[in-house]
């Protein structure tokens, strides 16, 4: 890692402050870029000519169905996988080069620790691994923010599959990265687990370090990432922010006799909405403005492709 | 990269210390020795009866055959080690998600290949010089028989397991747990049988025999190594005794080229280079 590292982080640290989902602003270089990234395994083109960038301080959620090549992209941005064709650069530096993996944090999907290692050797040898200095205070500190603060000395074949994962978060953030690539972090964790994770993720967002999350589990994807991609057999097809993908369903209004639902109606009509059934003499229990799901966003923009 | 190799190093010993792999080294070696002790023993008061065979010294027949035996064991226990600690760095702990978290960080390929070759080597050369020099102090001991070139025999029993750690981690680069075992040990016997071909053949003065062995230690060094050991061992043994301990089963080997050790040592640094290129170039 260079030199100014520590003090662009500082300073990115600085300009986050206490940043919140959607209002994410770029302030130095993307974290994670990659321009028309191509992957082949044999015949298999398992990436088509990507094109992706996560800035810093920004929370990305890549979806897709099995095959689509998601994992693939993940690996070439920590330098597991060379892109058969394109470019992919890390915090400002070629995906998989010594600077990048210095600035890189990575949770594999299918990953697995020694199970004789104890939860605090293991991150003992990624710190040294990674050449952090945060000692005993670091270790300690990323073990009670993923929940182990009481499993230090467990080793980790005595640990459940949930537990390891969180163990698997807490490894990947070791060193303070400035980009954190997460490949199905929750797939093992119970909701506890997840809406722990959600914290973290958060967490991260508020001291500007980059997150590319991905996840299968679209709600929870909705809930934390700033902008969705969604890939489908090697290509990115579509990008927005969660609530930019999503499409008005109507709006729904609880009376006392039923649900009476106004499909073509938005948020802006329901003080209208409300006025004329109160002027009809109807009694009006509750409105709620119907969104379609980010499901319903997926789903139609992969059977489409 | 001084610091990484020595983490890299640490964390594989203690992986093998933790997982008992060294403790069940210890206790079957410790009876492989106890046994070795009782054959030793026994062989020792038996060869009283070879007296009456008029210049053989039967001491020496016994004691070279028993620490040629030992040192057939030594090799193939130690590149037992060998192979087990070294079968599944690659392809094997790719496959089982245990290498990806290590390869992201900033220590690099090249440097966790050295480093595992490097901590299995360690512990090879250890384990097999501890063995043979434990199996010449019992047959010194129990039958007064010393070899006159041990350090010699060592050295190249070292070297030998060492040849076999670069085949192995070369071969992980490539290969899945089993079938880099499976392959590693099949490399291993064909060249102990390109062996005991060069020394058929040369009991039968057969030009061919002994040209396969050749090339068979040229491709394979550690059986030219382990050759070269055993022939240290018995060179000085001349007469009637040289005779009989020639025909034995670890008699007959040949003394090997002036080339052999920086041969050896090329080798393993070309089988490691291949082995790098390989692993750097691998998507895991």
């Amino acid at each position: 890692m260079t030199d100014e590292l520590p003090e662009q982080r500082n300073r990115l640290l600085l300009e986050a402050g206490h940043r919140r989902k959607g209002t994410f602003r770029a302030v130095a270089d993307p974290a994670l870029s990659l321009s028309a990234v191509r992957k082949r395994y044999g015949r298999t083109e398992a990436l088509a000519g990507v094109d992706l960038e996560v800035g810093e301080g920004e929370l990305v959620g890549l979806l897709g169905p099995n095959g689509a090549g998601k994992s693939t992209l993940t690996k070439i941005a920590c330098g597991l996988v060379r892109p058969t064709e394109g470019t992919a650069t890390a915090c400002g530096h070629r995906a998989g080069s010594e600077q990048a993996r210095a600035a890189t944090g990575y949770l594999a999907e299918l990953f697995r620790f020694p199970g004789w290692a104890t939860a605090d050797e293991l991150l003992e040898l990624h710190q040294r691994l990674a050449r952090s200095d945060g000692g005993a205070a670091e270790r300690a500190e990323l073990l009670e923010l993923v929940g182990l603060a009481e499993a230090t000395a467990r080793p980790v074949e005595a640990m459940s599959k949930g537990m390891q994962q969180r163990l698997g978060i807490a490894q990947a953030l070791i060193g303070s990265p400035r980009l954190v690539l997460l490949d199905e972090p929750t797939s093992a964790l119970d909701p506890a687990g997840r809406r722990l994770v959600r914290g973290i993720l958060e967490g991260l967002r508020g001291r500007g370090i980059a997150v590319l999350l991905n996840s299968h589990l679209l709600s929870e994807v909705e809930l934390v990432c700033d902008r969705v991609v969604i890939i489908a057999r090697g290509r990115a097809i579509t990008e927005g922010a969660p609530e930019a993908l999503t499409q008005a369903g109507g709006v729904e209004v609880d009376l006392e006799g039923g649900t009476r639902r106004f499909p073509d109606a938005g948020r802006d009509e329901v003080p209208e909405i409300v006025a004329r059934l109160v002027a009809e003499g109807e009694r009006v229990y509750g409105v709620r403005v119907v969104r379609g799901t980010l499901e319903d966003a997926y789903l139609e923009a992969v059977e489409g492709t | 990269m001084t610091a990484d190799l020595r983490t890299i190093a640490g964390y594989a010993l203690r992986e093998a210390l933790r997982r008992r792999v060294l403790t069940v080294v210890v206790v079957l070696t410790v009876a492989f020795l106890a046994l070795f002790w009782l054959g030793v023993r026994e062989a020792f008061d038996e060869s009283q009866s070879l007296s009456a065979v008029p210049d053989l010294e039967e001491q020496t027949l016994v004691g070279a055959t028993l620490v040629g035996l030992a040192m057939f064991v030594t090799l193939f226990l130690g590149t037992v080690l060998a192979v087990f600690l070294t079968l599944s760095a690659v392809r094997g702990d790719a496959e089982r998600g245990l290498l990806q978290p290590i390869v992201v960080r900033p220590i690099g390929r090249t440097t966790l290949l050295v480093a595992r070759f490097a901590a299995a080597s360690a512990v090879c050369v250890v384990y097999v010089d501890l063995v043979f020099a434990a199996a010449v102090v019992l047959t010194g001991a129990t039958g007064d028989w010393w070899p006159s070139n041990p350090e010699l025999v060592g050295l190249g029993l070292g070297a030998a397991v060492v040849v076999v750690v670069a085949i192995s981690l070369l071969g992980s680069t490539v290969l899945s747990t089993t079938a880099n075992g499976i392959a590693v040990f099949m490399v291993f016997g064909a060249g102990l049988a390109a062996g005991l071909l060069g020394q058929v053949g040369e009991a039968l003065s057969s030009d061919t025999l002994h040209d396969i062995a050749s090339i068979a230690s040229w491709a394979l060094p550690f059986e030219a190594l382990y050759q070269s050991a055993l022939h240290a061992l018995t060179e000085d043994i001349s007469g009637v005794t040289g005779v009989a301990v020639s025909l034995g089963p670890f008699g007959g080997a040949q003394d090997a080229s002036a080339l052999l050790w920086p041969y050896a040592i090329a080798y393993v640094l070309v089988v490691g280079a291949v082995a790098d290129l390989i692993f750097r170039r691998s998507d895991l």
